[in-house]
């Protein structure tokens, strides 16, 4: 299982070729690329040089999952209701809960799944937006691998949302305790949703992009 | 088209695609990206695994999926409970979510692979083959059953000090679901599937 290291021949954007995003298949560029959609010839998917709008796009939904992430946190996200009294509960007096009752295991997962996660995510995409904006040369493996992970870990955030979900089922109404999901759940879904997408929507090779145009500056 | 290259997807340095030995796979030498694997036998191993992962879903939706004992009565839930009471608690966005994500997206993918599989196995076509395998690459995030068992874990955390909790035969077969669908994701070359669909 040892990862073999490729032989490398230069960029396919500055060999002329666009690769496919769905199936990675290599096509001849034609000429004038913003005029007309190209479809790849093999899996039929849309084809550009680079993801389109990326960087906008990136923006808009880390600011929007910004937004969401102070609702996610302020408002409760279950409601339990034991003999008439009723308890509130966020997604960080959720860790506590289960701090204060020795569950430290379980404390640990919720609080890097639903706190540390959603928010180094966070910055994680705007760090790797303005580095790619101001077009810096820094380590560009570094921010790579970095982006990498993100996209990989960010769909454990959903844990939050699937916890209320079975808490919901197992304790109903209709007997002395009953547990009712919050508003916050859904601010919540919202965060992860939304940055997955924006993970998904941002393109690593601009990182690298402009490393290229470093080159032939230095070049001429 | 210029078979023998590969772009890196993450930094799009270009590579002379070499044959690997079987289950290996070839990362990218700037950035390190996963470029490509060699999974031998892909077809036939998914399509096995992709099948059981169906028959598995089955039983994970017909038999109870968790009982919850307390002050002598009990409680039976099913895979589904927790959507259906999301959304009578007018949660009906995150009712969707929960379905979807662990349910109605693995099962897709898993049928949407038999829909591409079956027939390159059998060597017949059927319409739309790229567009579904396209939308079962796509997929595969958004499909969370290993996320829900873990979910399932924690509740069980939480109530283990007022309840009982019982596991019925859905949430084993859910289990084996999670590992299921673990090797599908590891036994599948989507490389080796395409040249097949354009042959």
């Amino acid at each position: 299982m040892n990862p073999r290291r490729a032989t490398a021949t230069g960029t396919a954007a500055a060999a002329g070729l666009i690769a496919c995003h769905s199936c990675r298949l290599l096509v001849r560029r034609p000429g004038r690329l913003n005029r007309q959609t190209i479809r790849c010839p093999r899996c039929g998917a849309r084809m550009h040089l680079r993801k389109p709008n990326s960087i906008a796009r990136t923006w808009a939904l880390v600011i929007a999952a910004i937004i969401f992430y102070v609702p996610a946190n302020m408002l409760p996200v279950t409601i339990t209701t034991y003999l008439g009294s009723s308890q509130s509960d966020t997604i960080l007096s959720g860790v506590l809960y289960f701090m204060r009752t020795g569950s430290w295991g379980i404390a640990l997962i919720i609080f890097v799944a639903s706190i540390v996660v959603p928010i180094a995510k966070l910055i994680v995409l705007s760090g790797l937006l303005i580095s790619v904006q101001q077009g810096w040369a820094w380590r560009p493996e570094d921010r790579t691998r970095l982006y990498r992970i993100t996209e990989l870990v960010g769909r454990w955030s959903m844990l939050d949302v699937f916890v209320v979900a079975v808490l919901v089922s197992l304790v109903r109404m209709g007997y002395l305790t009953t547990i009712e999901a919050g508003a916050g759940v859904v601010y919540f879904a919202a965060v992860v949703i939304v940055t997955m997408i924006a993970a998904e929507t941002f393109d690593p090779r601009l990182i690298w992009d402009a490393l290229e145009r470093e080159d032939e500056s230095t070049a001429c | 088209m210029m078979q023998p290259l590969i772009a890196c997807h993450e930094c799009d340095l270009l590579h002379r695609m070499q044959p690997l030995p079987a289950n290996s796979k070839a990362r990218c030498r700037r950035c390190g990206a996963l470029l490509y694997v060699h999974a031998p036998k892909t077809v036939n191993r998914t399509l096995a695994f992709a099948l059981t992962g169906l028959f598995l879903f089955g039983i994970a939706n017909i038999y109870p999926f968790l009982s919850l004992e307390s002050q002598g009565a009990v409680l039976e839930t099913n895979l589904i409970t927790g959507t259906i009471m999301l959304s009578r608690q007018s949660m009906a966005g995150v009712a969707i979510l929960v379905l979807l994500t662990s349910m109605l997206i693995p099962c897709t993918l898993l049928m949407a692979l038999v829909y591409v599989l079956w027939p390159i196995k059998r060597g017949f076509r059927l319409p739309f083959t790229r567009h579904v395998f396209r939308m079962a690459l796509n997929l595969r995030p958004w499909s969370m059953t290993e996320i829900f068992l873990l979910g399932i874990l924690v509740s069980v955390v939480k109530l283990s000090k007022m309840a009982t909790i019982i596991p019925g035969t859905a949430l084993f077969s859910f289990l084996a679901l999670v590992f299921v669908l673990a090797s599908v994701s590891a036994f599948l070359d989507p490389r080796a599937v395409w040249e097949k669909i354009k042959q």
